[in-house]
């Protein structure tokens, strides 16, 4: 089973900015091997998704092929009518997302969705394709693979998914996966189960696969070669040990060496709390009894600590505590170890330059009357001293960085859309090159798909600049996919703090599993069984966890 | 910066009538005395003499071109009118954005200060510091414009009150800045459109109060031409059917309407606003 399956040619693809067509894959060719794994690699923005979705025949909306020519197993891509390619997408190439859990369908079990391709076009009978997902569940170590296929997609884990949903890819017999950043999503540890069982499952099936990462430790797990890609340009191709060992362009280099660095700074996390709240209560003024009560939190660097409860929890007014907004009454605030006084006028201005605030509504956020150039950048002036040339060049690089184009910075937050401000609030927080971002409900008046932009960009540059995040909300589903560690509130009080994978999983507390159990579920008649399983008492109700 | 040839592109049909008008007049104000016929107290021809005779407006009640008196009349008062509200606006926005961005004991006693004051009549008000202080030039500046602060104080306060309740004053106040930078920075961009308004408003006034003091003898002080005291000193001709005192009040007229339709369209442009809205 050698020889080339896939051969991808000068392939140019343009894409529709802001009404005009600019090139973001510059005449990129590839060839692939049966068997073999081809990492792509690079920034967001380096275009690494449009070149690996291509395989596809399949370019993003607002995007086109040009030219180039795109041959799988001898037959042309390119040019080809919608239909024809129909055929051939989960058929002889198959493509695993970076959510699994927005690709499946919550209203049918795993098992149902496996076997409904399959058995809809004859190729096997239910009995076959049941057997078969067994056996691919089996190979990638999914726990009770005879059993797992009965859950629905929220009552397996994350990492589970992901690989559920590897094993659909597999499933079809594909000569071609397209892995895109399968497992960004996950937490580090679960992060390495699904990439080992990944990585035996494929080659297993002999099957081909590109895999989309921005992250080249993990792409050097899976990889036979990698691809470096930047702005739409191969930097560097190469055999993967030889690329690691001894890379040839700077850019490879540089890549590498945020890689190491991190892994110094991780080693070294456990000491290193950088948010200490001790036994904080705190009331508003005129108020007779305490918004908050007695709370605990440590928040580790570079980690994300959420604090989930409904509204009037008092999850806000901790934030307020924590910037010196409203002077708690009782308990102490320590930052990397320094005692921070409870009055925001009171406090030195690197405390304050330390601890940035990202708000809810980005729209009132931002001084209207202010260029996006003024906005981001007032901190580097007021805290870096920066002179004007200094601080243009810094403003361009952080809209670099939240993937917003520098024509931007001349904007007014009125010509932005909603995603684009909240990305330059991230942007004005990161400016003055805090320790830690208190994000307040950052994505709630976000549609979900710019909501999902917007915590992917948070977890990327966290990756990157090892910054914390204190994540106040209210949803679950933001929650699983940011945070490291939970806090749940109720009532200005913590009910339940440790791990995600430990306060996500059962048994829960009667608080938790409320707010679990309250997550709208597509199912029709979900809130009907939900009502009636809380009147018969089998589910907890706001009533009997006694509030 | 924009060039003169967009800011007039922006403009539309009626606030370029408005420019026209502001344009004139300053231009009249400014070059006055090359402008004028006659120097500004010269009597030059009989008691009211008939409008398009010997002399295009007539002659005044004591027989002075009254050509040359309006636009020597141009200067004084706009010039006397601008001054006053500048510093009615600069007095007013400071006090109303401190006691919005301060709050607390600070507004409390600003704003009990401003009830009092503002409850004394303009004119009244006026006529008692007028007396008591004499009517030198500066003089009446500073009272016109301490008067008129009482009001703008008001408005600026209670724009500032919406605006400081936003995010993005939590934001310049978390980051530390001081309340200079957040007044001037934060709150003033925002609260520019309505004070420009209301400027455009209270200019106006001012005018009226000029002319209404320079009526009761205690604004400009004659010889000094002045449109509010050329429609006083012509009123009596009206009885006989000399309509010489409604060219003064016309300038008035024709000026407020000037200026309004510029800060209209300002108004306009700085709220967001499109054309076709």
């Amino acid at each position: 089973m050698t020889g080339t399956l896939l051969d991808i040619k000068d392939l140019l693809i343009e894409a529709d900015i802001e009404g005009e067509w600019k090139p973001i894959v510059h005449r990129l060719s590839m060839t692939l091997d049966r068997g073999e794994i081809i990492g792509l690699i690079g920034e967001s923005g380096a275009g690494k998704s449009t070149f690996g979705l291509s395989a596809l025949g399949y370019t993003k909306p607002g995007c086109r092929i040009v030219s180039g020519s795109i041959m799988l197993n001898g037959m042309e891509l390119v040019g080809k009518p919608d239909s024809g390619l129909r055929s051939i997408r989960g058929n002889k190439v198959a493509y695993v997302a970076q959510s699994a859990a927005a690709s499946f369908n919550p209203a049918h079990t795993l098992f149902e969705q496996f076997a409904e391709s399959p058995v809809q076009h004859g190729k096997m009978s239910a009995e076959e394709a049941r057997a078969s997902c067994v056996e691919l569940f089996r190979q990638l170590h999914l726990p009770e693979p005879e059993l797992i296929g009965n859950r629905y997609p929220h009552q397996v884990s994350g990492g589970q998914l992901q690989r559920a949903m590897t094993a659909m890819a597999l499933g079809s017999s594909p000569d071609i996966i397209v892995f895109d950043e399968p497992t960004t999503a996950l937490d580090v540890t679960t992060q390495i189960e699904v990439l080992g069982a990944i990585k035996e499952a494929v080659k297993a099936h002999q099957v081909a696969a590109i895999y989309i990462s921005h992250d080249l430790a993990v792409v050097a797990q899976m990889a036979d070669r990698i691809m470096v890609l930047r702005y739409g340009d191969l930097i560097e191709e190469g055999k993967a040990s030889d690329l690691l060992s001894d890379p040839q362009e700077e850019y490879t280099r540089q890549l590498l060496n945020v890689r190491s660095e991190r892994a110094r700074k991780n080693q070294d996390r456990e000491e290193n709390i950088q948010l200490h709240i001790e036994n904080i209560s705190a009331r508003y003024p005129g108020m007779t009894f305490n918004v908050l009560e007695d709370i605990n939190i440590k928040v580790v660097r570079g980690r994300t600590v959420a604090i989930v409860g409904e509204s009037g929890s008092g999850k806000s007014t901790l934030a307020r505590v924590i910037t010196g907004l409203l002077p708690p009454d009782r308990g102490s605030i320590k930052f990397n170890g320094d005692l921070l006084t409870a009055e925001l006028k009171t406090r030195p201005v690197n405390a304050l330059q330390s601890i940035q605030m990202i708000y809810q509504m980005a729209d009132v956020a931002m001084n209207p009357r202010h260029r996006v150039k003024e906005i981001i950048g007032r901190p580097l002036e007021f805290y870096l001293g920066m002179k004007p040339e200094a601080r243009d060049t810094r403003v361009f690089e952080l809209l670099r960085q939240i993937e917003l184009p520098e024509e931007f910075s001349e904007r007014y937050p009125a010509q932005l859309s909603g995603g684009e401000k909240q990305r330059v609030c991230i942007a004005r927080a990161l400016a003055a090159n805090p320790d830690l971002i208190i994000c307040d409900e950052v994505t709630s008046a976000l549609d979900q798909l710019v909501a999902e932009g917007i915590l992917d960009l948070l977890l990327n540059l966290q990756k990157k600049l090892d910054v914390s995040y204190l994540f106040i909300t209210h949803d679950i589903a933001t929650v699983k996919a940011i945070a490291d560690e939970i806090v749940v509130m109720h009532q200005g009080r913590v009910v339940e703090q440790g791990g995600k994978e430990a306060i996500l999983s059962p048994p829960f507390a009667p608080y938790t599993e409320l707010l679990l159990s309250s997550v709208p579920e597509m199912e029709p008649g979900w809130l009907d069984d939900l009502v009636s399983r809380r009147k018969k008492g089998e589910a907890p109700t706001a009533d009997s966890i006694g509030t | 910066m924009m060039g003169p040839v967009t800011f007039l592109k922006e403009l539309n049909f009626s606030a370029r009538i408005g420019l026209f008008i502001v344009c004139c007049m300053a231009f009249c104000g400014i070059f006055a005395p090359w402008l004028a016929p006659y120097s500004e107290s010269q009597i030059v021809g009989d008691v009211w003499e008939p409008i398009g005779g010997k002399f295009i407006f007539g002659t005044d009640q004591i027989g002075r071109d009254i050509l040359t008196r309006l636009i020597f009349g141009a200067r004084n008062t706009i010039a006397l009118a601008l001054l006053s509200t500048t510093v009615a606006f600069l007095a007013g926005a400071l006090l109303g954005f401190i006691a919005a961005t301060m709050g607390g004991v600070t507004d409390q006693v600003l704003c009990r200060l401003v009830d009092v004051c503002i409850s004394i009549p303009t004119l009244i008000a006026s006529l008692i510091f007028l007396s008591a202080l004499g009517t030198a030039v500066t003089t009446l500046v500073l009272v016109i414009g301490i008067i008129y602060t009482m009001p703008v104080f008001r408005i600026a306060r209670a724009v500032a009150m919406d605006i400081e309740v936003m995010d993005y004053i939590e934001a310049a106040r978390l980051r530390g800045e001081n309340l200079w930078w957040v007044m001037h920075k934060e709150i003033l961009p925002n609260a520019l459109t309505p004070l420009a308004a209301e400027f455009g408003l209270r200019f106006c006034f001012v005018f009226l109060l000029i002319s209404s003091l320079s009526f009761l003898g205690l604004g400009l002080q004659p010889p000094l031409a002045d449109w509010g005291a050329m429609v006083r000193g012509n009123a009596d001709g009206i009885a006989w059917g000399f309509l010489h005192s409604l060219l003064p009040a016309a300038c008035i007229a024709i000026l407020t309407i000037g200026i309004n339709l510029l800060i209209d369209r300002w108004v306009h442009k700085a709220s967001g606003l499109r054309d076709d809205q």
